[in-house]
């Protein structure tokens, strides 16, 4: 038992080790090194897709509740906030981005009810009526976008208590610490008996009727908790990223883009949601700079777009074929394997 | 007072414009009753058929030539994917499956575009528009071939799985993977006949769809027109992908017609969905879906 409580601690010892690492780096190094590019065009939409990506693994892996609809959150959480701010004069940045989340947690579980009685993919296609209805009702109704004649409106300036956040290394550091206080609840809810009901809930419904799991409530705060965390991502997204906010940009290519981030990245993974996040970041612009050198004279940029396609098509397929539990299983095999080298005590050598 | 005759042309313009989904939806429940994949690449597939028919007649190919052309290519793509993408995948979860064949609609849009050009293709399969009045209601002679060839294709397939020896075994693997595997059918022939059977579909679908809006990248957005279909029809019975088609198609025309100006118009786009979702609440496994039956 002693033993066993040990490696457990130590186990945990190590990943609050990780988790510090990773957070000390994100605040201290990134701002100093990145230049303003690498701050908007990189690191801030990676954050804002992390946590979205988060959200849609709670529910997808870990409650097991497939959604193609995330993008209609994101575009509930942006337009509430942007709303919220417009209609109540002098509210709190902070009060405002938890009544948007409210916002979206809410629309959440009104599109989750169906889950109640639909499965896997019948579920997922009725996920599909999110996603349309909300974009309808955004472009629809004038009401939203406050009148604005092209639908594009822009964000307000982020500002806390007198603090603005306004070039990109405030916005980048507003961003970060969202996102590092909601991925820690939420890894501390998904370790709760909560947490584990998702799980028991994905893995055998009924099973986990039988033993007593409430799958109505668990369910439904999966829906809730999910929309609330996409919800948050979509007012990052719009304010402190690309601090315009349009329907345009929430169609259902986004919600791919979150699904392909935590399949890529991992199932039931809060740290695959990052790696996932961050390729789907990354990749593009890398594929569209080495694309560009290197066949930039010989096609055109159409050309160039529909080899991108492809390529990230392949990507997938060749991912999902190599590692179908995402590349934080490829990172986790490869680290044990690595440290089995350096460390090789678990192997004793027999004395000669 | 409701105007009849106006009802009964909206429902027949609705009932016959749902022919053209059944006939997207047909594609995927081949699919998703032999393996068990929802092929979201079905539009891609459909967009490559029709581009890849229009881009051959355009280069002066005649029109049998350039069907059996496409024919062959579409069967050489659906050997293709059983051979890279579904054989690799064997035994992965069904949204691993699903996200895969999400990654292959990329792939094969974006070929299609890159071989053929990007540019709008119309296509004259040579049916005429103009609509015919039959007993004092305007109806669309284009939508009545469709309807045809819809029925056509489903009359072929009701016997081909009733009569050969291939319909026999693509029954047998939809009905029990493992006793098929037992008894000695070879999977990866049957999925590589089924996808094969799939893409034939989706040239029939993509030469209609193409002819009514015009070949370009749209016509592979006709999926999303499709899934609802599928949803209310249950995702593996061929049955409910025509009776889907009919609802869906009746119930949005009426629905775009008399409820949607409550609204401001433009509810076409999710009223397919808002329907099928509260069917799906009375019965989840939509009309003629088959029921799980589930064991701790």
């Amino acid at each position: 038992m002693a033993a066993l409580a040990s490696t457990q601690s130590r186990r945990v010892s190590a990943e609050t080790l990780g988790i510090g690492i990773a957070i000390v780096a994100a605040y201290g190094v990134v701002p100093l090194a990145g230049s303003d590019y690498l701050l908007d065009a990189v690191l801030t939409p990676f954050l804002a897709l992390a946590l979205a990506a988060v959200g849609l693994n709670v529910l997808t892996g870990y409650a097991g509740q497939v959604s193609l609809g995330s993008a209609a959150f994101l575009a509930v959480g942006a337009y509430a906030a942007y709303n919220l701010h417009l209609r109540i004069p002098g509210l709190p940045l902070l009060v405002d981005l938890v009544l948007a989340g409210s916002i979206a947690a809410a629309v959440g579980i009104v599109f989750g009810l169906p889950s109640l009685r639909l499965r896997g993919f019948y579920l997922a296609v009725s996920t599909l009526a999110a996603q349309f209805f909300v974009q309808w009702a955004l472009t629809k109704f004038g009401w939203f976008s406050n009148d604005n004649a092209s639908g594009v409106i822009d964000a307000p300036p982020l500002s806390i208590a007198g603090v603005s956040f306004t070039n990109p290394v405030e916005r980048y550091v507003f961003s970060l610490t969202v996102v590092v206080v909601l991925s820690l609840v939420t890894l501390r809810l998904l370790r709760s008996q909560s947490g584990r009901n998702f799980v028991a809930v994905r893995d055998h419904e009924i099973a986990a009727k039988v033993i007593g799991v409430p799958i109505l409530r668990t369910k439904l705060l999966a829906f809730g908790i999910s929309s609330f965390l996409i919800g948050v991502a979509g007012v990052l997204w719009a304010f402190a990223y690309l601090r315009t906010v349009e329907p345009a940009g929430f169609n259902l290519d986004r919600s791919f883009q979150i699904l392909f981030i935590i399949i890529i990245g991992g199932l039931a993974s809060l740290r695959g949601s990052f790696v996932g996040a961050a390729f789907i970041v990354v990749f593009p612009l890398l594929l569209s700079r080495v694309g560009a050198a290197l066949l930039g004279s010989v096609f055109d940029s159409g050309v160039l777009e529909m080899s991108q396609r492809i390529l990230i098509g392949v990507l997938i397929i060749a991912f999902l074929i190599a590692e179908p539990r995402g590349l934080i299983a490829l990172w986790d095999r490869t680290w044990a394997r690595t440290w089995a080298a350096v460390w090789p005590a678990k192997h004793p050598t027999i004395p000669t | 007072m409701v105007d009849y005759q106006f009802l009964i042309e909206v429902l027949i313009g609705g009932l016959l414009s749902g022919v053209m989904y059944s006939l997207v939806a047909i594609g995927f429940v081949l699919i998703y009753k032999t393996s068990g994949v929802l092929n979201f690449a079905q539009g891609a597939m459909l967009l490559f058929a029709a581009l890849t028919f229009v881009s051959l007649v355009e280069r002066g190919a005649p029109f049998a030539a350039a069907l059996v052309a496409t024919l062959v290519i579409m069967v050489g793509l659906g050997i293709t994917i059983e051979r890279t993408v579904l054989r690799p995948l064997v035994n992965q979860p069904p949204i691993t499956l699903f996200m895969a064949t999400l990654g292959l609609s990329y792939v094969i849009e974006a070929a299609a575009q890159l071989l053929w050009g990007t540019q709008v293709h119309g296509l004259d399969i040579g049916i005429s528009d103009t609509p015919f009045e039959l007993a004092g209601v305007l109806i669309s002679r284009f939508d009545l071939f469709a309807a045809a060839v819809a029925g056509a294709l489903v009359t072929v397939f009701a016997l081909f799985f009733r009569y050969t020896r291939t319909g026999l075994s693509f029954r047998a693997v939809a009905d029990d993977q493992f006793a098929a595997l037992a008894v000695g059918l070879r999977l990866p022939r049957v999925w590589a006949a089924v996808w094969t059977v799939a893409g034939i579909v989706a040239l029939v679908g993509g030469l209609l769809w193409g002819a009514r809006l015009g070949v370009q990248f749209s016509l592979s957005l006709v999926v999303l027109k499709a899934l609802p279909v599928l949803v209310l029809g249950g995702f593996d019975s061929i049955a409910g992908a025509i009776v889907g088609g009919l609802l869906i198609g009746a119930i949005e025309k009426l629905a775009e017609v008399y409820v949607g100006p409550f609204f401001g118009g433009g509810i076409e786009a999710w009223a397919a969905y808002v329907v099928a979702l509260a069917l799906l609440l009375i019965r989840p496994s939509g009309l003629y879906g088959q029921k799980p039956v589930e064991r701790v």
